[in-house]
């Protein structure tokens, strides 16, 4: 009665099962522990893959974080401090009035693919990205540039600005001058920001004329930001791979590097944008650190011998009032009774890492121009109720925002912080209708003021105190809806003064007219961990998050 | 039997036609259609226009539905808004991943259903009877994420005796021939690789193997106490057949007949069920890229995956029809 | 065995001319083989017009099974802690008034004590409060959920039998059409059904609801429309028809009521898929979005991030989903079983 079919089904029951005998018998046997090995990779978890290889068109910490180890910029930070230090320029002067900045680079130094790295290099590549056409001239493709330098050489859209840059020269072999035109805080840190990282003169030869396709939205980046093989930088690894499938990258050791070589031989970057499965990934051994420690998870962490190592506090999380999407926060009252509403003690105590306080402006203490004198709001939810009933808004209803799925430096869970200010809102009777976005559409719609209340932060990106509020407050913009020209005019006049004793005194001034204003409540300002496996030797960690991992080896 | 698989392809058609039509009208057409997919919402009337225009969406019905099967037929499903890559190629760089997960599950829950299924029906009433239906009720009515987190915490965190996330550890280097990790491991003789593959896919895979496996159970268990009680089964017993004989010859064959079905269907399921335990480990498959596509709505994905998946499923559902008229001749003298 | 059928597999008994061939007919077959049957056996069982019979046969039966009597408990204890919550919980769901008293970030929560029966959510509120108000909670999302995919499932196959059984060729049309559709949606796995329709209409309770619902909405319109072409057949419709009787008046007095056994017992068994595939969403993120107010899927979903430090967050939930899809499904199964004459041996 059995058939050749049947027969045939029987049999493959019979296989199945025996490698699934086999599957569970390998399984079994132990895995091996990570580490020790020379010359075996260092796999560092990340909260997000990379969005491109060229960071000149990102603006994301997980893509500077690898290009950081790929390419250098002319200026860079202390090991482990925000203190600025020479980069590619040994050093650098700046002329009296702060509109030519005149840089001196190493001797000696080689690219991956050879090249040597001369003033003339530097400013070929300054004019690469000065004289960027189309695509490249939309803020998402290259929102760095515009921050630090404005508009292009030939503005293809009348609301850029005027560009900043207005040359740069190879004065001899080593010299290379910049010229700006008006002085600004934001240099010298813009020439340490990792978007201007140097690239190899063949590089740019094999990149020129390439195009960002597509539209708003839904770009497509060219062909070297996503395969490697084409950039050449300086760093002290070069990128073998990008893996968009496992999103990984591939870092090797890059032998002729010109300053200290790299402890490590491989390092690979991989995403895990669960926070668990990268607690879970490390003490399983699949990887031998990661960014962005649940507070949580630092005390077990610790415990099991990981080491994880504190950054100093670098940075901002606020409570934004979008002033346009809602009559009411547009009221001075209102925005006075919701700060006294929210409990900032609690967050900072029950959700914040170690080490987290409250903050009192928009930026942390560390900073110069933190004024000791601004406004302050004390958690008072009878004051914040009854200042509420005298606005008339004793019945206000509100829409609330915040990001799901995501953590950043500044803000770990944040649903948690969000339920926490939501409850302390209904306690003084403000009805609060929430609504959640995935992180991208979550910044989209709170930039584009679709939001009254939410979430949101900053890690500085250099060590000025204008990188903080001039990000938000130098201009109306739909963040915020906040519209006081007088706050914009002295904002421009401080940011402006060369002279650093008077704009420091400028910045705390700025810091109490920006609380008298209050278009947002700062909420905290805190320390992100990150964490390494006990074998490792771990670079020194950065409060601008931007560790060098060629600092990093087995120990 | 040619005949009657042309005729069941034939079937297919008006299907697949109307799953186009059917995906065409759901994304194109409701209220968070792409124009408010890709523009923020205070995009004005003008700009919705103008994309409206650029994407086609301004043109007749008929005409938009054309050149949607046009693009289908040509294999252009759209571009992922995430990646900027065509659809279709995410959909064939994940594929073998999830592809070896529903297969790894599969194997689980066949081996471990059929003769659970078997020995409860033949020891009906006992513990191993009470045990195989509650556990498979229990396993259907257990949220499978959070099976796959205990999984996860217990064997993989605790105990250590699995990877947690990924397919394959960090740092192994592999010949890639067909994407399938497994295969390329065994064709290529790079047996760590196979290993480390396998250790990766043992977690999820139990996960996902959970519905299945009880749904096996379970059909098994029902087939055999049904084909027991039949005429056929009793005239073999009493004309004194031997007891295996008759067991695998008249008992398992004709109980495992809707077990066979249900193993094809099952499969086809297990493609939307990875995008709960992939998630959960990171396992970079179709399910977790759905996954993502749905936190970001990625609309092209969505479609473009989805009319897919249902196409595979369409087509396990045909394979299914002629594995069973192959051990069920009744079906193909119909 | 009282009134068993004729054949031993009523499958081959009951069909009508265009579904001759069960094994034979495009798709998804297997997934509606079982639905079918569950229509069949019950159509053909309910030979007095009013199939109160069958029914007072089933609970007999089931009074006697251990299955059918702990879901039956489950299911009561459920309904009543859900329906009485308000007033079984004390204290409100939504108040961190002991949000001092944990810290997440350090890792120490509450567990049980006099206060708090079931210790404190990692925001400081009382654990059992959210328990109790979440049942209600889940109940409602269940029952919507079944409503929707019986309502619109049903009214599908409603029409379509309507057509097929009483309205000659047209009829035949109408219900081919419809019926195509409905396989078609059953092509599409349903929690990636769900998921579609959750990732258009954006995340909310209602989304929730709304997914599960249409994604259940075939099951019930192949049910319904089953159970209502074997009842075409019966003796009693032939004998209206002859007697002049209006066809609408035939469809919707005699038949439809007739034909709902199947769709109450799926209707049980599809609570149980409601409530654990709403879990489902609420941990895709597609739940409400405010989860202050208590509902299991969304609690399970986020608590699993403390599921190392403080497993109970998550295991609360997780028991609650578990327990109450378990007493349905029992529910829903022994009284399949107890209508289905083939497994009552």
């Amino acid at each position: 009665m059995l058939t050749k079919s049947s027969r045939k089904a029987l049999g493959l029951v019979a296989v199945a099962t025996s490698l699934a005998l086999v599957a569970t018998a390998c399984a079994e046997s132990d895995r091996g522990s990570a580490g020790g090995d020379d010359g075996e990779p260092f796999v560092f978890a990340a909260a997000g893959d990379i969005g491109s290889l060229d960071p000149f068109f990102v603006n994301d910490g997980e893509s500077f974080r690898y290009s950081r180890q790929v390419f250098d910029t002319l200026l860079d930070h202390e090991s482990g401090g925000s203190e600025i230090v020479g980069g590619l320029a040994e050093d650098w002067e700046q002329s009296e009035d702060g509109t030519v900045w005149t840089f001196h680079l190493h001797d000696n130094v080689t690219f991956h693919d050879g090249d040597e790295l001369t003033a003339e290099v530097v400013c070929d590549n300054f004019d690469r990205w000065y004289n960027l056409t189309g695509e490249y001239q939309n803020s998402n493709n290259s929102y760095y540039w515009q921050a630090i330098f404005g508009g292009f050489a030939e503005n293809e859209d009348d609301s850029l600005p005027e560009s900043r840059y207005v040359g740069c020269e190879a004065q001899d072999e080593l010299t290379a001058v910049i010229e700006i035109t008006e002085y600004s805080s934001i240099f010298p840190g813009g020439f340490s920001l990792a978007s201007f990282g140097i690239m190899s003169p063949t590089t740019l030869e094999a990149i020129e004329g390439a195009e960002i396709t597509g539209e708003e939205g839904n770009y497509t980046l060219p062909e070297h930001a996503q395969e490697a093989g084409t950039l050449a930088g300086t760093g002290a690894f070069t990128v073998e791979e990008w893996n968009q499938d496992q999103n990984e990258v591939t870092l090797q050791r890059f032998d002729d590097y010109w300053g200290e070589p790299a402890g490590f031989e491989t390092i690979l970057l991989r995403a895990i944008p669960d926070e668990t499965a990268r607690r879970q990934a490390l003490e399983a051994g699949d990887i031998h650190g990661y960014d962005l420690v649940a507070p949580a998870d630092v005390g077990p962490l610790e415990d099991a011998d990981f080491q994880v190592p504190t950054r100093d506090v670098f940075n901002v999380l606020y409570l934004a009032y979008q002033q346009e999407s809602h009559e009411a926060l547009a009221e001075m009252e209102v925005r006075e009774a919701l700060s006294h509403a929210v409990n900032r003690q609690r967050i900072v105590d029950t959700i914040l890492p170690e080490g987290g306080e409250v903050a009192t402006q928009f930026h942390p203490d560390t900073l110069d121009g933190w004024s000791p004198d601004v406004r302050t709001f004390d958690y008072d939810p009878d004051l914040a109720r009854g200042m509420l009933e005298e606005a008339g808004h004793e019945d206000l209803e509100v829409e609330f925002c915040y990001p799901t799925e995501v953590t950043r430096p500044y803000m770990p869970a944040p649903q948690d912080i969000f339920d926490v200010i939501s409850e302390d809102l209904q306690e003084v009777g403000v009805t609060v209708e929430a609504t959640s976005y995935e992180w991208a559409e979550y910044v989209n719609q709170t930039d584009s003021g679709n939001c009254p209340l939410y979430l949101l932060g900053w890690t500085g990106d250099y060590n000025d105190a204008y990188n903080f509020f001039g990000t938000w407050f130098s201009t109306h913009n739909d963040a915020f809806g906040l519209d006081d020209q007088e706050l914009f005019d002295r904002m421009a006049e401080v940011s402006t003064n060369p002279d650093e004793e008077e704009r420091i005194a400028g910045y705390q001034e700025l810091n109490e007219m920006v609380m008298d204003a209050l278009p947002g409540l700062p909420l905290s300002s805190s320390p992100p961990s990150i964490v390494f496996a006990p074998e490792v030797d771990h670079p020194q960690v950065s409060p601008l998050t931007q560790e060098d991992f060629a600092e990093g080896s087995w120990k | 039997m040619l005949r009657f698989i042309v005729r069941r392809l034939l079937q297919l058609i008006p299907t697949l036609f109307g799953l186009s039509i059917l995906l065409f009208v759901w994304l194109q057409r409701l209220p968070g259609g792409p124009e408010y997919a890709l523009l923020p919402d205070d995009a004005t009337t003008e700009q919705r226009e103008a994309l409206r225009r650029s994407l086609g969406l301004d043109e007749p019905l008929t005409v938009q539905y054309m050149s949607f099967l046009r693009r289908l037929g040509g294999g252009d499903l759209g571009t992922s808004l995430n990646t900027g890559r065509p659809v279709l190629d995410e959909f064939f760089l994940k594929f073998p991943a999830t592809f070896e997960l529903a297969v790894t599950a599969m194997i689980i829950a066949v081996t471990v259903g059929l003769p659970l299924g078997y020995l409860a029906a033949r020891k009906r009433g006992s513990v191993l009877d009470f045990t195989a239906v509650g556990g498979s009720l229990l396993g259907i009515c257990t949220p499978v994420f959070f099976l796959a987190f205990i999984l996860k915490v217990v064997f993989a965190e605790q105990l250590g005796l699995f990877p947690s996330a990924f397919r394959l550890s960090p740092g192994i280097s592999r010949t890639d021939i067909t994407g399938f990790v497994v295969l390329d491991g065994m064709m290529t003789r790079e047996w760590d690789v196979v290993w480390d593959a396998l250790t990766h896919l043992a977690l999820p895979g139990l996960a996902l193997a959970s519905i299945p496996l009880a749904v096996i159970t379970r059909m098994t268990r029902a087939g055999v106490l049904e084909v027991m009680g039949e005429d056929y089964v009793r005239t073999a017993n009493a004309k004194g057949l031997h007891r295996t004989t008759v067991r695998t010859r008249h008992v398992l064959r004709n109980a495992l007949l809707p077990v066979v079905t249900a193993v094809g269907l099952l499969t086809g399921s297990l493609f939307a069920g990875a995008v709960l335990t992939e998630s959960v480990f990171a396992f970079p498959g179709i399910g977790s890229f759905i996954y993502e596509a749905t936190q970001e709505r990625d609309y092209p994905v969505l479609t473009g995956f989805i009319l897919l998946i249902a196409t595979m499923y369409v087509f396990i559902n045909l394979l299914v029809d002629i594995s069973y008229s192959l051990l069920d001749p009744r079906v193909r003298a119909q | 065995m009282p009134t068993t059928p004729s054949s031993h597999n009523p499958s081959e008994t009951t069909q009508t001319p265009e579904e001759q061939q069960p094994r034979d007919v495009p798709l998804h077959k297997r997934k509606a083989a079982k639905v079918d049957r569950l229509a069949e056996l019950m159509g053909d069982r309910a030979d007095d017009t009013h199939g109160s019979g069958i029914w007072r046969e089933a609970f007999h039966r089931m009074r006697h099974s251990p299955m059918a009597i702990t879901g039956a408990v489950i299911v009561l204890a459920f309904v009543i802690i859900a329906l009485c919550s308000p007033l079984i919980a004390p204290y409100s769901p939504t108040s961190q008034a002991w949000g001092n008293e944990v810290f997440p970030n350090r890792n120490e929560f509450v567990g049980p004590r006099a206060e708090n029966l079931l210790g404190l959510d990692h925001l400081g509120r009382d654990m059992f409060s959210r328990i109790i108000i979440g049942a209600r909670q889940t109940l409602m999302v269940g029952v919507v959920a079944t409503f929707v995919g019986f309502l619109f499932g049903a009214l599908l196959g409603g029409l379509a039998g309507a057509c097929s059984v009483l309205g000659g060729r047209w009829g035949r049309q109408v219900d081919n059409v419809v019926m195509r559709l409905i396989d078609m949606m059953l092509a599409l796995p349903a929690l990636l059904l769900a998921v579609t329709v959750a990732a258009l209409i954006g995340p909310s309770l209602t989304t929730v609801m709304l997914a599960v619902g249409i994604a259940q909405i075939p099951i019930f319109a192949r049910l319904l429309r089953g159970a209502m072409l074997s009842q075409g057949t019966r003796e009693y419709v032939l004998a209206a028809e002859a007697l002049g009787v209006r066809k609408r008046k035939i469809a919707l007095t005699h038949i439809l009521p007739n034909s709902m056994g199947p769709v109450i017992v799926q209707s049980t068994l599809t609570l149980a898929t409601a409530i654990i595939d709403a879990a489902a969403l609420s941990y895709l993120g597609l739940g409400n979005p405010d989860a202050s107010f208590p509902e299991w899927g969304t609690m399970l979903a986020e608590a699993q991030r403390f599921l190392s430090s403080a497993p109970s967050l998550a295991v609360y939930p997780a028991l609650g989903i578990i327990i109450t899809a378990l007493g349905f499904t029992l529910l829903g199964e022994s009284l399949r079983e107890a209508l289905d004459p083939k497994l009552r041996k």
